[in-house]
């Protein structure tokens, strides 16, 4: 049976901001209390090695999903790799997200995967191609490695907000990320400015 | 905000001299430096003022489970803070929701701080420091440790209610409930806040350097309280190894157009510049409020240049796009993103609950009477 794209898609989702979410707690325990291995920069592998081993993860590890924006196609949505990890189109203005009725739902998402709505407020995926002004070029390494392994923007800032799984991605190895981090250096420079996460809409004050 | 509290007066008025003037903390400093030779202690002839003899930790070795297992105090005594240990105190202190805070530092017997860099000071290891936060008593106390194999590590203690001892705070931190606290909720960091902000620069000491310990003391500073060690007292002792000799000649002291903008300098340096600086181990963008020694005196021209009309790399929809507007503080960034708790805009991004209202009025005011066109460098008038 040919799995439908939007089934694809919805399960995609399930996983991105379930997983963390049941994760996120224990795990912040477990990997502070374990030191973090020595630098990756150890290891035997060349580089060629190193960025087609961050492609495979890259592409396995659901960085697409979110990262790439995505467009509707005679099969249904798929990303549009012309824009690969370029993160939210800075063109695809959103208008204000539709408030939900009291209840179990609790989140909403953009056609294009890129912008989500929460109790968090408005995210929207980074641009992590390598240009230097709206992308990742001026990040090192451990700017790179800090963000996942913390949940914390660039290491040190801000929350990272959901739907990025980073409680799932901060049990990577050094060699993984630092893997990663290369093969993003090596994809095409897109120019692209993802707009700043928007904060939740004031709570009406209950009455009485 | 003192302690009121009688077990931590008990603290300081102890032998440790932690609030005494240089004076007379160099005096006990001294005493207990010769006690601890008298008795041996040391295989070079005995160990300098202020240094701890003992191996340093390995990676392998479990963090202590409690405070009075970690050297701070004499015997193990939770009423006595050894008397060998550094008090020390930055002019530029962290805001950290007006906690009382008290530091001490501990370097292993005969060696030295590698002072050769200015901007960074490299420390042995068996270096620990151990910082005190509380309000009307003692909450917790952090420290860090630099191990064997150079690495560091950061734990933070919780004192208990009777004040006995403090016990070791679970890795992922934790929030209590705190009547002092502004917010009436206190928040112990977990091992990842603690670097977050330790280990964005070149050395992880963030407070004990050559600008936070200048004799150049500044008045205007906020938060700060009496000075303990300084450069010149470390230098006097023997040790801080290969020091330039400028940085004694003229103290390190931040040079600006008025006493306001000094502080707030410093103010920048000691709450922001510790991710905000020029290291290559901070945040990747072009800001850097770190008031960092080059040639032969403070470079204050660089942090007014990245702050000054530049654009924000990252600027939410609503807030004004320029870090700093000469005389406009509405359409500043800076004070904007100090003013705010919200997690999504917040600075800095943890450690504190509530706004600093003193430093967000020195900065507030530095750019209020800021001239539309500054002159790229000028010198506060007199001396």
């Amino acid at each position: 049976m040919k799995r439908s794209p939007h089934l694809s898609l919805a399960v995609a989702m399930a996983l991105l901001t379930a997983v963390p979410l049941v994760l996120s707690a224990s795990d912040t325990a477990k990997a502070a209390s374990n030191p973090v291995e020595p630098g990756a920069s150890g290891s035997e592998l060349d580089l060629a090695s190193k960025v087609e081993r961050g492609r495979y993860l890259v592409e396995t590890s659901a960085c697409h999903d979110c990262h790439t924006p995505w467009v509707m196609g005679p099969e249904g949505p798929h990303p549009d790799m012309s824009r690969a990890l370029s993160g939210h189109p800075e063109d695809l203005v959103m208008p204000p997200a539709p408030t939900l009725p009291e209840g179990p739902w609790i989140a909403q998402f953009s056609a294009s995967n890129t912008a989500w709505a929460g109790p968090w407020g408005v995210s929207y995926t980074a641009n992590l191609t390598p240009d230097e002004d709206t992308g990742l070029g001026l990040w090192t390494f451990d700017n790179f490695r800090d963000t996942i392994r913390h949940g914390r923007h660039l290491g040190r800032g801000r929350p990272v907000l959901p739907p990025m799984p980073w409680a799932v991605y901060r049990n990577m190895t050094d060699a993984d990320l630092e893997a990663i981090y290369l093969y993003l250096r090596t994809v095409p420079a897109i120019r692209n400015k993802v707009p700043e996460p928007e904060l939740p809409a004031p709570q009406p004050a209950v009455a009485g | 905000m003192p302690f009121r509290n009688r077990f931590f007066r008990r603290l300081l008025s102890g032998p440790a001299g932690i609030a005494v003037s240089g004076l007379v903390a160099g005096l006990a400093l001294s005493l207990a430096g010769a006690t601890r030779a008298d008795a041996g202690a040391g295989m070079d002839g005995g160990a300098r003022p202020g240094t701890q003899a003992g191996a340093a930790a390995t990676i392998g070795d479990a963090l202590p489970a409690r405070l009075s297992e970690t050297g701070l105090f004499r015997d193990g005594d939770p009423a006595r803070v050894d008397p060998a240990h550094l008090a020390y105190s930055p002019q530029y202190p962290l805001w950290t929701d007006g906690a009382g805070k008290q530091r001490w530092l501990s370097l292993p017997a005969g060696r030295t701080i590698d002072a050769s860099d200015p901007n960074a000071w490299q420390f042995p290891p068996g270096t620990r420091l151990w910082k005190t936060f509380g309000y009307q008593q003692p909450v917790e106390t952090r420290m860090i440790e630099r191990l064997a194999n150079g690495q560091w590590r950061y734990a933070t203690y919780l004192w208990r209610e009777d004040g006995s001892d403090a016990d070791l705070a679970p890795a992922g931190g934790r929030e209590l409930a705190l009547a002092d606290a502004p917010t009436g909720r206190y928040r112990l960091p977990s091992r990842e806040d603690c670097t977050a902000c330790h280990e964005g620069t070149r050395t992880p000491v963030l407070g004990f350097s050559a600008l936070q310990l200048s004799p150049e003391r500044d008045p205007s500073a906020p938060a700060a309280g009496p000075g303990n060690v300084d450069l010149g007292d470390l230098a006097g002792r023997g040790l801080l190894a290969g020091l330039p000799a400028a940085l004694l000649r003229q103290p390190p002291r931040i040079p600006a157009r008025s006493a306001e903008e000094r502080a707030t300098l410093g103010y920048l340096h000691g709450n922001c510049g510790h991710c905000h600086n020029r290291s290559g181990r901070g945040v990747p963008v072009p800001l850097s409020l770190a008031a960092l020694w080059q040639g032969e005196g403070i470079d204050a021209d660089s942090i007014r240049a990245s702050l000054v009309g530049r654009e924000a790399r990252y600027a939410s929809a609503g807030l004004p796009h320029r870090l700093v507007a000469p005389g406009d503080v509405a359409a500043s960034l800076l004070p904007a993103r100090m003013r705010s708790r919200e997690p999504h805009l917040r600075m800095p991004p943890l450690g504190t609950q509530s706004v600093d209202e003193q430093g967000l009025a020195l900065v507030d005011h530095w750019i209020a009477t800021m001239p539309s066109s500054p002159p790229p460098s000028a010198q506060e008038p007199a001396r």
